[in-house]
């Protein structure tokens, strides 16, 4: 039988590999790509709640944070189009711009 | 008993795919995982009833972020000739960083008594769910109509073209 921990320790999973993603990476796509396996964490997380809860609230909020998601990750990759057009890299170390 | 048989083949897609989408050492490898990884969370959403979720997910996020981070990529890498490695010098204490982080969740989670059965949602949940975004919800839901305005106007002012 499938519980609500289950589900609850699954996105545990993909969080904590999303976090390695982002602070291991080099390329700031990667670090991106990191962001979005913790976001879809987060998601099963509310579908989850809502589903063992009963109320359909948390699936409400799974909307709305798939759509800011959406929003995020197209703001993200127009930065990082933006930096490679400035700095000819998207290499996280070697954007050092705001080191005094 | 097939609900537990498909929980724990999704599970073993999703944190395969999701460890390839965090080591794959090319860039362009990783995104396709990604996707992978996206339809995964796709059929645990359709596991826990919510057949809308499911469907979103795999508009927005296998659909959508999957082509524009494909972009991202063609525009920014040279993908033929360049190898560097994907990785810096944190790995060690990045992996030590994320096993803690998943043990302390994984005590958390298993020190709380949680529900083992799911409660009658008392009807169709897209249904609910289209109420609920209409009548109670419909406020966020106008603020997330501009926050989605203010996102594409400032990514096409970020991407637009040098003059």
């Amino acid at each position: 039988m499938v519980g609500l921990q289950h589900y609850l320790i699954l996105a545990a999973a993909i969080f904590s590999i999303g976090l390695f993603g982002v602070m291991t990476r080099r390329n700031t796509i990667g670090i991106l790509l990191g962001i979005e396996l913790m976001m879809n964490a987060v998601n099963i997380n509310l579908v989850a709640f809502a589903r063992y809860s009963g109320q359909a609230a948390g699936m409400v909020f799974t909307v709305f944070t798939i759509c800011i998601t959406v929003a995020e990750a197209a703001l993200g990759l127009a930065i990082v189009i933006l930096l490679f057009r400035v700095r000819k890299t998207v290499m996280a170390d070697h954007l050092d711009l705001l080191k005094g | 008993m097939l609900h537990t048989v498909f929980f724990y083949l999704l599970a073993a897609i999703l944190v395969v795919s999701a460890i390839a989408v965090t080591t794959s050492k090319n860039l362009f490898h990783a995104v396709l995982w990604l996707a992978l990884a996206l339809t995964g969370t796709a059929g645990v959403f359709l596991l826990l009833d919510a057949e809308f979720l499911a469907a979103v997910q795999l508009l927005l996020y296998a659909g959508g972020i999957i082509t524009i981070v494909v972009f991202a990529i063609v525009v920014t890498e040279r993908l033929v000739g360049e190898r560097l490695t994907q990785t810096n010098m944190r790995i060690g204490g990045g992996a030590l960083i994320s096993v803690v982080m998943l043990g302390f969740l994984v005590r958390v989670i298993l020190y709380r008594p949680l529900p083992f059965e799911r409660p009658d949602m008392g009807g169709d949940l897209t249904e609910m769910l289209g109420m609920a975004v209409a009548t109670r919800y419909v406020l966020p839901f106008e603020l997330l109509a501009l926050l989605m305005l203010a996102g594409m106007l400032g990514a096409i002012y970020f991407a637009r073209p040098e003059d």
